[in-house]
């Protein structure tokens, strides 16, 4: 059993359940144990890259602290929650002057100095599970299911700080759609930006932004786009063009623990 | 208000790094509504104008998506600067973009909760 503390967002937890119940019920059908972190704030939706504004980040590194203590990774699903833990922890890493002001804030003995690992859901499966072993769980093959990958923004860029894949040709959701039987569609829209947060003052705007992504994948013939992100989600959707999933609904299908997942 | 050396440190940028090529402002996705394009954006930071960048209109249509920062051949970090100019606008009291009760009036019970505290989190204090 690989154990790991899970930070699951206050998104997951209202507009985007499903992502949260499906990644839970196949984590567990993987062998995967996520311990739900016992408190835990909303990381705030956005990194700030300002060099001093500490404040913002406190309650990110409240649970990195958290999962440190708990002397296991960091684990999350949702790619906004993923950017701003990773981005928190590697300036801890990097930054002794930052570190030290945030132990001030936070009364620290001593300073945290990012010593968790902070690992996004698909990593986990990547790197620790593999996809060879997803696979060999794989109950319902998705055959014939042609499926395109949208990581937008906040899964890979800065890639240099979150090294979660190569930013300008990722693989990892390629590789898990090959793992579960469908046939990946790649599109050259897979890492720009939905339009993202300036959805809430414009909506126009992020849906021009929206449609050029779903327009691309429908063009190259997908009949289904997955993300990890509700916020990619909701603006995708908005353009009607085709249905728009997390990976983790997939994957929960594939390993035969949707309906369970559910009703969970 | 913050002068040019502030705005440098905040934002951990060297903008004399910049060698002008544009492919920042090519690569980004919301350039069509800016005033000011990300590559001349790092320029007027060189030059020091400070007063017209927290006038203009590409604090807030910057989507803060990395793109020029992955993409500029030289490692300048235009979206760094953008985020130090914006926050620097924000700051100071009546600096806000947007207001909570702006959002309120938003019907529409999909929009997830992290499109409203990222909004509020780059468009107000
Ligand atoms: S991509 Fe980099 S070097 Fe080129 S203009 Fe933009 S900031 Fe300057
Ligand atoms: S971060 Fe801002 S300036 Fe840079 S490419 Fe994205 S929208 Fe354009």
């Amino acid at each position: 059993m690989l154990t790991y503390s899970y930070y699951p967002g206050c998104t997951l937890r209202t507009k985007a359940k499903e992502l949260d119940a499906y990644a839970r019920a196949s984590a567990a059908a993987l062998g995967v144990e996520l311990v739900e972190l016992p408190e835990w704030q909303c990381c705030g939706g956005v990194y700030s890259s300002a060099g001093n504004e500490p404040v913002t980040k406190l309650a990110a590194v409240r649970a990195l602290i958290a999962a440190r203590d708990a002397g296991t990774p960091l684990v999350t699903v949702c790619s906004a929650c993923y950017n701003v833990l990773a981005q928190v922890n590697h300036e801890l890493r990097t930054n002794p002057a930052f570190a030290a002001k945030v132990a001030q804030y936070l009364e620290l003995a001593a300073p945290y100095t990012g010593e968790t690992e902070v690992l996004h859901l698909l990593q986990v499966l990547r790197d620790h599970v593999g996809f060879e072993a997803v696979r060999a769980a794989v109950k319902h093959p998705l055959t014939d299911r042609r499926i395109a990958p949208y990581y937008g923004c906040l899964l890979l860029r800065p890639g240099k700080v979150l090294q979660f894949d190569d930013p300008e040709n990722p693989q990892t959701l390629e590789a898990l759609l090959t793992a579960l039987g469908a046939t990946p569609v790649i599109t050259a829209e897979r890492n720009e930006c939905c339009g993202g947060y300036r959805v809430v003052e414009d909506a126009s705007f992020a849906g021009q932004r929206s449609d050029a992504i779903a327009a691309s994948a429908a063009d190259f013939g997908a009949e289904l786009l997955i993300t990890a992100c509700p916020l990619c989600r909701y603006n995708l959707q908005k353009t009607g063009r085709l249905p728009v999933v997390y990976f983790t609904e997939l994957l929960a299908e594939a390993l035969g623990v949707k309906e369970a997942a559910q009703h969970g | 208000m913050a002068d040019t050396t502030e705005i440098l440190r905040m934002s951990g940028v060297d903008p004399r790094k910049c060698m002008r090529c544009g492919k920042c402002t090519a690569t980004c996705p919301s350039y069509n509504e800016m005033d000011i394009p990300p590559h001349r954006f790092v320029y007027l930071v060189e030059q020091g104008r400070v007063e017209t960048l927290l006038s203009c209109r590409t604090i807030w249509k910057c989507l803060s998506c990395f793109a020029c920062v992955e993409r500029c051949p030289r490692g300048v970090e235009p979206a760094k600067l953008i985020e130090a100019l914006r926050l620097t606008k924000l700051r100071p009291q009546g600096g806000d973009h947007l207001q909570p009760a702006q959002l309120a009036d938003i019907e529409d019970d999909d929009l997830p909760q992290q499109a409203l505290v990222s909004a509020l989190r780059k468009f107000s204090k």
